[in-house]
C-alpha cells in the first residue's frame, strides 16, 4: 500500500488508487464512531492544528472529533481572535505553528490556492484544504464519495446531478475532479450567472434546466446559495424567483431514478434550494454525509502522519 | 527466494490441531454459552472460523464470532515508510461479561496479541480473555502466552513462518521458510 501524497490540496490530482485506499481506509475508521467509547491509541502524540480563515461548524467539528478520536492533540484557531488580526501574514503565522512541531495543519481560507501557497513554504508540516475560497474543498468531496458509495455500491457509471452557485462552489469543483476519476457523469445546473464558462472541457455535462439535470440522475446533490457572498456583485435577482427556478422540490425530485438520494454539503437554506419536504425525507442522506465526513478525516489524518517519510 | 521451506503442518494435520483446541476450549470453559470468538486479521479470523464450525459440529450451537484489526493499536505506528493499511474490526455483539477467546495464526513477539486485547478493552469489559493460536513459535518480547496451541515450533528469528489458505479461509498448509 502506497499514499504518495503530504499534503490534500485538491482531488484533482488523487487517483483512482488513492480514493479507493482513502475510502477504505475511512470504512475501517467508522467503526470506531459507532462504539460507547469512541477512542484509539493511533496518532498519539501527533498534533493537528485547525487554522480557519472563515466560519464553519461542520469542517471544524469534524476535523477536531478525527483528530481526537485519534488521539492526537487538536488546536483550533480561529483567525479573528488570533494574531491575524495583529497584520501577522498567514505565512509567518503558519511557520510559527510549524515550529511548534504540529504534524498537520488543516485550514480554510477566503482566498482561493492559500493552502497551495502554504504547502509550498512549509517544510515539515502536512497542509489539508478545508476548503480555500471559490477553489477546492477536497475532504467534502471524498465524504460525498463515500456516502454514495454505501448507498450504490460503486461510483462507476452513476449520474450525480449537482446544482446551484457552481461558480462560487469549492465542493462542486473538488467533486467534479473526484467523481470524474472515478468513472461517473457529473452534470453541473444553475442559472447561467452562476455556470462559469468552460465547464465542459473539465468534463462536465451543463445545464441551465434543473429538470433536465435531475431527469435520470442517481444522485442528486443540491449547493447552498452563498448569501454572504452576494455583496461583491449580485448573481440572482431574489431568493424568491431563485426558489421557483432551482430549487429541489418533491416535483422534480420524481424525475430522478427512484433510488436516487439527495444530497447537501450545509448549512442549508430551507425554502431556497431546498424544499424541507425533501431535506427531511426518505431519500435524504444529508446527515450520513456529515457521519462519513469525521471517518473520512480519520482516513486522511491517518494516512498523512502513520508513515515515517513521505519526502 | 527462501532457501529453503519446510511443511510443519498440512490441511490434515491443522484440522486435528483445531479438532483438539476445540475440544479444550469446550472442556476448559464447559462448554460454549458465554464464548465468543475474536480472530484477529488477517489469518486468525480464519482460523477463528475453522474453530467455530469444529464446535458448531461437536455441540450443535454457533459461537458469535468477530474479527478484530490491531492496526489501529500497534507500538509501531508511523516506523514503516507508507501507513499500514487499516482493515475492518467487526465484533457485532457485546463482550460485556463474555469469555473472548483471542484467536491468532501464529504467536511471535506478542505485541500482535498485546494490541488486540487493547483493542477488545476498548469495546467492551470481558469476563477474561483467553488466546488460541495454531502455531508458537517463540521469541516472545512480552509477558504473553497461549492458552490453546495446535503445534509449538522452535524457530530461529530470521526465519519465516506462513500459512496458507484456500479462498474459502480454510487452512491448507503451514510452511517454514529459512532464509
Amino acid at each position: 500500500m502506497s499514499f504518495a501524497h503530504k499534503h490534500i490540496i485538491s482531488t484533482k490530482v488523487l487517483s483512482r488508487a488513492d480514493i479507493d485506499l482513502i475510502l477504505t481506509t475511512a470504512q475501517s475508521f467508522k467503526e470506531i464512531n459507532q462504539r460507547d467509547i469512541k477512542k484509539v491509541p493511533t496518532l498519539r502524540g501527533k498534533t493537528i492544528i485547525n487554522l480557519f480563515y472563515e466560519n464553519s461548524t461542520r469542517t471544524r467539528t469534524s476535523f477536531e472529533l478525527a483528530g481526537k478520536r485519534m488521539s492526537a492533540d487538536t488546536i483550533n484557531i480561529a483567525a479573528a481572535s488570533s494574531s491575524v488580526s495583529k497584520g501577522e501574514t498567514l505565512e509567518d503565522t503558519a511557520k510559527n505553528i510549524e515550529a511548534m512541531d504540529a504534524d498537520v495543519i488543516v485550514m480554510r481560507h477566503p482566498a482561493s490556492g492559500a493552502p497551495d501557497y502554504l504547502a509550498h513554504r512549509l517544510s515539515r508540516c502536512s497542509v489539508i484544504n478545508a476548503g480555500d475560497g471559490a477553489h477546492e474543498h477536497p475532504t467534502q468531496s471524498l465524504l460525498d464519495l463515500m456516502t454514495i458509495k454505501e448507498h450504490k455500491g460503486t461510483l462507476e457509471g452513476l449520474t450525480v446531478a449537482i446544482i446551484g452557485d457552481i461558480a462560487r462552489s469549492r465542493v462542486a469543483r473538488s467533486n467534479l475532479y473526484a467523481l470524474k476519476t472515478m468513472g461517473a457523469t457529473v452534470r453541473l445546473a444553475g442559472p447561467s450567472t452562476m455556470l462559469p464558462p468552460g465547464l465542459e472541457e473539465l468534463g462536465a455535462e451543463v445545464y441551465t434546466d434543473i429538470n433536465a439535470a435531475i431527469k435520470d440522475a442517481d444522485v442528486v446533490m443540491m449547493l447552498r446559495i452563498q448569501l454572504e457572498r452576494e455583496g461583491g456583485g449580485k448573481l440572482l435577482p431574489t431568493k424568491r424567483e431563485y426558489a421557483q427556478f432551482f430549487a429541489l422540490n418533491p416535483e422534480n425530485m420524481k424525475l430522478a431514478k427512484p433510488d436516487a438520494i439527495v444530497m447537501h454539503p450545509g448549512p442549508l437554506n430551507r425554502g431556497v434550494e431546498i424544499s424541507s419536504y425533501v431535506a427531511d425525507g426518505k431519500q435524504n442522506v444529508i446527515l450520513e454525509q456529515v457521519e462519513n465526513g469525521v471517518a473520512v478525516r480519520m482516513a486522511l489524518l491517518y494516512l498523512l502522519t502513520g508513515g515515517s517519510d513521505k519526502e | 527466494m527462501p532457501a529453503t521451506c519446510t511443511t510443519l503442518l498440512n490441511n490434515e494435520a491443522i484440522r486435528r490441531a483445531i479438532t483438539r483446541i476445540s475440544h479444550q476450549l469446550l472442556e476448559k470453559n464447559k462448554g460454549c454459552d458465554n464464548m465468543v470468538l475474536v480472530g484477529i486479521r488477517t489469518g486468525g479470523d480464519h482460523i477463528a472460523r475453522m474453530i467455530q464450525q469444529k464446535i458448531a459440529e461437536i455441540e450443535q450451537i454457533e459461537v458469535p464470532l468477530g474479527a478484530v484489526d490491531v492496526t489501529m493499536y500497534r507500538d509501531d505506528v508511523g516506523s514503516t515508510r507508507d501507513p499500514r493499511p487499516v482493515g475492518k474490526t467487526e465484533i457485532p455483539f457485546k463482550l460485556d461479561k463474555r469469555n473472548v477467546v483471542l484467536v491468532d495464526e501464529v504467536l511471535f513477539t506478542g505485541r500482535t496479541i498485546r494490541a488486540a486485547m487493547d483493542a477488545i478493552m476498548d469495546i467492551g469489559r470481558p469476563a477474561n480473555i483467553q488466546l488460541a493460536v495454531l502455531i508458537d513459535r517463540g521469541h516472545r518480547e512480552l509477558p504473553i502466552r497461549a492458552d490453546y496451541v495446535g503445534r509449538n515450533v522452535p524457530t530461529a528469528a530470521l526465519e519465516k513462518i506462513e500459512v496458507e489458505f484456500d479462498p474459502s479461509g480454510e487452512a491448507q498448509e503451514v510452511r517454514l521458510l529459512k532464509p
